[in-house]
């Protein structure tokens, strides 16, 4: 139990039935989705259509109710998402059968897939690093999976004070854009972090997600010091 | 077959297979969605020569969402460009106060929009050939499932999308279901989704008339003291007329012997174009407003008339429709793209707020146009004329007038650029 932490794995639980609801408890994440799920669709340097990553496998790790599990689904790839909740789990299976999307779904932690030496052409990690007992177990072992030629992609809040006081505070307290809670501020992994605990792994500079007041919506920024994401390829 | 809950088998289905769901459904088969279109219609009714007396003014931009899904070329031949629009200030011919047109007026010309060197400010189109154009290319789309004639009975929504009951008993279902059925809309009513309506009480006749001397590709607004009268330049020396009045005048005119209608018609057209006869039926339509309040619903959206219905002073009514159709055909390939369902939240509320404002806009100032013009106190008369005048001195309002009209203004979905859409 090297990642998991068992009071986060609780508190998503009991949000499991709503991880569907677009004007739920996770409303932000529905609101992130097209310019997360972009990025990844960029940084896996497939070509064009609507199956862009027909032929790859994936692994989404801290899958939750499947929010991008089902999205790679749909964009062509083998996925297996892995959640340590079981009530996540079972919605994102239901959510799957309801839109007739072909994803695997497992209860597992990310140790339990590294330890069947199973790899994927592409692992994501998206807003989970922030929620896991040790960060650098948990990005060594995201990036155990990866398979050589592959990326790892992580999603995540940087550890700085407009974070604190913006992504945390205002999000959670003002903005009920994320559950009251939802993050702990020491928690938060900075990208150089991220590139410690991964040597194996070349990594891109990390570019920012903000969110842009005038068009309400989540735009890929230079701003790396709340929301960013990063990709690193394995040698 | 398949139950409430089960896969879905498209990405959209479309209730309502009129220009506005025909369009949509190529866009968005053009980009590689699933379709399926549910009309209520007989195409040997909608397609037959009589079925229908009016005709559309196409702004530049739709045309060319039309050129970019292919059914351009087919109408090509029969498109009328509309290189200049002027609008003018009258009452009729013999009116005790002096008929005739006002001196002031207003004039649009396609020459003066720098940049767009060649295109018109849109082209007349007459209905049937519109919707030939598009039955064809529907046609020709194989992956396109077309239901006509068909009625959906029921429908029911869960978390995953809705599911259309159809009257012969089969069953549909797709993440989004677009009501683009027309401003009775069975799918905006069963969403819920009201509206804010307004009464013009005012008819629009509708005729065409062929005409002795050549156009020239002027389209003709005369605002009357009844209403707008509107001459619209069809091909081979032929004009739609659309003509507003009161109902009680319009119900009249429309009962008139032939003889007695085209002596009315010829004191609000004057002699301009020599001898006008009357070609085919006179059609007419009450006028209202009717504005959706709001334009989406969970995995539900509107476009066309079931969101907005307007007045048709400006020839803007269909050219909103194609406006919603280029958008929201944006928002949900773009969402498809990454792996989203086409209903999913963050598509429908990026159309929402993309759409809504314009419409809300175009319905307001289309209204307040009217009032403004369908009266004849001699002081408001007076200020319009000042004020058209005014406007057709000032370049920069009279193109932003055009672009406006043309649909160029706002930020333009990429199909009203005339590209394709690709994920």
């Amino acid at each position: 139990m090297a990642s998991a932490d068992p009071a986060e794995i609780e508190k998503f639980a009991r949000l499991a039935a709503h991880w569907w609801d677009p004007a739920g408890p996770f409303a932000a994440l529905h609101k992130m989705s097209p310019a997360r799920l972009a990025y990844v669709r960029e940084v896996s340097g497939r070509g064009a259509g609507l199956r862009p990553l027909a032929g790859l496998s994936a692994l989404d790790v801290g899958c939750g109710g499947g929010l991008a599990t089902i999205p790679l689904a749909r964009m062509g790839a083998d996925v297996l998402g892995v959640d340590a909740a079981p009530e996540a789990i079972a919605a994102a299976r239901a959510q799957a059968a309801l839109q007739g999307v072909d994803a695997r779904f497992r209860e597992a932690l990310i140790e339990d897939v590294a330890q069947t030496g199973e790899i994927f052409d592409l692992v994501t990690a998206l807003e989970i690093v922030e929620h896991v007992a040790d960060p650098r177990v948990f990005l060594a072992m995201c990036a155990r999976c990866v398979r050589p030629g592959g990326r790892l992609v992580v999603s995540t809040i940087n550890r700085t004070p407009q974070a604190r006081s913006l992504a945390l505070f205002a999000a959670e307290r003002i903005l009920k854009w994320a559950p009251e809670g939802a993050h702990d501020f020491e928690k938060l992994v900075t990208p150089d972090e991220i590139r410690a605990a991964t040597p194996e792994l070349d990594w891109s500079a990390p570019v920012g997600l903000s969110f842009d007041l005038l068009s309400r919506d989540w735009r890929r920024s230079g701003d790396v010091s709340m929301n960013y994401m990063m990709a690193g390829a394995k040698r | 077959m398949t139950a409430l809950g089960s896969a879905p088998q498209s990405d959209v289905v479309i209730v309502g297979g009129g220009m506005v769901g025909q369009t949509l459904a190529l866009a968005l088969d053009q980009a590689g969605a699933r379709v399926a279109v549910i009309d209520a219609s007989r195409p040997q009714e909608t397609l037959a020569e009589h079925f229908d007396g009016r005709a559309f003014a196409i702004a530049f931009a739709s045309y060319r969402m039309w050129r970019a899904l292919g059914i351009a070329g087919a109408l090509d031949p029969v498109a009328q460009p509309i290189k200049r629009i002027m609008v003018t200030d009258g009452r009729p011919l013999g009116d005790p106060r002096g008929g005739g047109v006002s001196l002031a007026h207003l004039q649009f010309d396609a020459d003066e929009i720098a940049g767009d060197a060649g295109e018109a400010l849109g082209v007349m189109l007459e209905n049937r050939h519109i919707r030939l154009a598009l039955d064809d290319a529907m046609r020709a789309r194989p992956n396109i499932a077309m239901i006509q004639p068909m009625h959906v009975t029921a429908l029911a929504r869960d978390a995953g999308g809705v599911t259309a009951t159809l009257a012969d008993g089969r069953t549909l279902r797709a993440p989004l279901l677009v009501g683009a059925d027309g401003r009775k809309s069975f799918v905006r009513q069963w969403a819920g989704i009201r509206t804010i309506n307004r009464d013009y009480k005012v008819t629009a006749i509708v005729c065409t008339v062929a005409h002795e001397k050549p156009h020239d590709g002027v389209a003709h607004e005369v605002f009357l003291p009844a209403g707008p009268f509107a001459i619209l330049p069809l091909t081979e020396n032929r004009a739609n007329i659309v003509w507003v009045e009161k109902p009680a005048a319009a119900n009249v005119l429309l009962r008139l012997p032939p003889q007695d209608f085209h002596a009315e018609l010829m004191r609000r057209f004057g002699d301009f174009l020599g001898e006008v006869s009357l070609e085919g039926p006179r059609f007419s339509y009450p006028l209202s407003l009717q504005l959706a309040e709001s334009m989406t619903a969970p995995r539900v959206a509107l476009a066309g008339d079931s969101a907005h219905g307007i007045h048709p002073i400006a020839g803007q009514g269909l050219n909103q429709g194609l406006k919603d159709v280029a958008a929201l055909a944006e928002c949900i390939v773009d969402a498809l793209s990454v792996g989203l369902d086409a209903g999913d939240v963050t598509a429908l509320t990026r159309y929402q707020r993309w759409r809504r404002f314009d419409n809300t806009a175009m319905a307001c100032a289309t209204d307040v146009f009217d009032r403004l013009f369908s009266n004849d106190i001699p002081s408001v008369r007076f200020a319009r004329d000042l004020g058209l005048a005014a406007v057709n001195r000032i370049g920069p309002a009279r193109r932003y007038f055009m672009r406006t009209a043309g649909g160029a203004a706002g930020v333009l979905p990429k199909l009203l650029r005339g590209e394709k859409l690709a994920a």
